[in-house]
């Protein structure tokens, strides 16, 4: 059982209860369960409007901390995650996903229960990297679990990007992956915008790229599955 | 010490009073409020009364072949159900059976209950019978490992595995808002819906056999025998609703201390908690249509794996155990 003096070696129990810390880690915890879901989710449709609601955590959360630090620069990154990144990409994905005619699409990816235990083995691992790595006495006890919260989003979108075979659905893991970068940015106390902008700018352009690839596989080999891809390089060898 | 024996008695009285007289009145609640919301005018509030009256008055028919397990298991069910549903505080803590309120004592009661429905079920030896129970006891399976992560993971936060203590602390809002007790209440969700039966896992006013769990497995009973396994059921969803209020939102309760004067506040904030969950049952079911059966194994995985997230993110925030450094 606990004891109360391992509660107060390592994070002191008055860390809980202060309002601004709860907020966070639990915006945080709200971006991992979306996470969770993209990853459950088979829908293409209900993918877009997961990434739409993770990307608009991410805002709440950012703006959050922009009040509790009192850093004015983190509502820019507030209000460019939710113009670009909850209405802008989403809206662009809805427009590709009916103009490509793939709204009914239900993807068969592995097993959703082995990839939820994978899922929460990566969860678990990076609580086991970002433990050590912070201890109590260097590190802010507060922004350790917004880090481990951050790499796990990371992680998860990594995997979504592993087992998904719809390019679609690749690239949403890839732009939940860039939100866990952001979460991370936000949570840690005098990051500079220019790195979120950056990001952001990022993510635009790479988006733009991905959806013209889109329409180019599509042209080329009449769907979206990625793994047609690999086909063609075997046989050019 | 007398006064606070007879206060938690009183208490323990009104409180098995209510959750018998509110089972029917949520059981006639949420479908009227559902048939609404779909546009239609929905049966009377009172429905539900007025079934139990009709079964009362009916004569059992018993298959040839029932054994005395089949006779008495809808007692034994609803008995396994009350028991499980005095240990539930609704709106005073310290009622008389506050000491043996243990969370594991009411997950054992609300698995035996259970078990004993899906023997029942498979008594006489029907196809639909046997079907149902079979399935209940496949849910029960993802869904009670979730059930004991979510109850770990409260104990250790509150320190206790007694329901009533960590209502207490709770209470008290000395935890503040915690990324785990957020995890653990969309875990208790899902569970809830699913050991109720409710829409997506299973729905309770489906009467096409194969789709039926529930229904399927107590298809068998007619008569007071049916009057007590419908008010079994309705009794279970009362109990849910009051264990999730209890465990999450439990503020309003009256203590002890207090005394009867506290007593009005705490149950209006009982019948508020349960309107509101029961409002919010009845939207979310109008909004999903059910999952294929075998997709229900998915559902509650979720619910094992938010559990043990909420467990996990338990350790992170309040360190690994002292040994460890």
């Amino acid at each position: 059982m606990f004891g109360a003096q391992s509660i107060g070696v390592l994070a002191p129990s008055a860390a809980f209860g202060v309002l601004s810390y709860d907020m966070a880690h639990l915006l945080g915890g709200a971006a991992l369960i979306l996470s969770f879901a993209l990853l459950y989710q088979r829908r293409v449709v209900s993918v877009i409007n997961i990434y739409a609601m993770q990307a608009i955590v991410l805002a709440a959360t950012a703006a959050w901390q922009g009040w509790s630090q009192g850093e004015p620069a983190l509502y820019v990154t507030a209000l460019i995650a939710l113009v670009a990144k909850g209405v802008a990409i989403p809206v662009a994905l809805y427009r590709i996903v009916v103009r490509l005619q793939i709204t009914r699409t239900i993807e068969t990816t592995f097993g959703i229960f082995p990839l939820m235990i994978v899922g929460v083995a990566l969860v678990v691992l990076s609580i086991a990297v970002v433990l050590p790595s912070t201890s109590a006495a260097q590190a802010h006890t507060l922004t350790r679990e917004d880090l481990t919260l951050a790499l796990s989003v990371v992680l998860l979108g990594m995997l979504m990007m592993i087992t998904r075979r719809n390019a679609l659905t690749q690239v949403v893991g890839f732009l939940s992956m860039e939100n866990g970068l952001v979460l991370a940015a936000v949570g840690i106390e005098g990051m500079p915008l220019v790195v979120e902008l950056s990001t952001a700018i990022l993510v635009l352009v790479a988006f733009v790229v991905f959806g013209v690839f889109f329409f180019r596989i599509r042209e080329r080999f009449d769907t979206l599955d990625a793994s047609r891809l690999d086909e063609i390089a075997s046989s050019h060898r | 010490m007398m006064l606070a024996f007879s206060t938690g008695l009183a208490a323990q009285l009104v409180h098995l009073a209510l959750l018998v007289a509110a089972a029917p009145l949520v059981a006639g609640f949420v479908p009227w409020l559902k048939a609404r919301l779909l546009g239609r005018s929905g049966p009377p509030l009172l429905q539900p009364w007025r079934d139990l009256q009709k079964l009362l008055r009916k004569q059992p028919v018993l298959a040839f072949n029932a054994s005395w397990l089949f006779r008495a298991a809808p007692a034994l069910a609803f008995a396994a159900t009350l028991t499980a549903g005095a240990l539930v505080p609704s709106f005073a803590l310290g009622m008389t059976t506050a000491p043996v309120a243990d969370l594991l004592v009411i997950a054992g009661l609300l698995a035996l209950g259970r078990c004993i429905l899906a023997l029942a079920g498979m008594d006489v030896g029907t196809a639909f019978g046997g079907m149902g129970a079979s399935r209940e006891m496949m849910f029960s399976v993802f869904a009670e490992p979730a059930l004991i992560l979510v109850f770990f993971t409260l104990a250790l936060l509150a320190g206790s595995t007694n329901l009533d203590a960590i209502a207490g602390v709770l209470r008290d809002g000395a935890l503040g808002l915690r990324l785990s007790l957020g995890l653990t209440l969309i875990a208790t969700l899902a569970i809830a819906i699913a050991e109720n039966g409710r829409i997506p896992v299973d729905n309770p006013s489906t009467h096409l056999e194969l789709t039926m769990v529930h229904e399927a497995m107590v298809l068998e009973y007619s008569g007071r025998d049916l009057a007590l396994i419908e008010l079994t059921a309705w009794l279970k969803l009362v109990l849910w609703l009051t264990l999730t209020a209890a465990m999450f939102c439990p503020f309003g309760l009256a203590t002890p201390e207090a005394g009867l004067l506290s007593w009005p506040l705490g149950l209006l904030a009982w019948a508020v908690k349960i309107g509101v969950l029961a409002v919010g049952l009845a939207g979310f079911e109008t909004c999903l249509a059910k999952m294929r059966v075998f997709r229900v194994p998915e559902f509650l995985g979720a619910a094992i794996l938010f559990g043990l997230l909420a467990a996990v993110f338990l350790f992170v925030s309040t360190g690994f155990s002292a040994g460890n450094d």
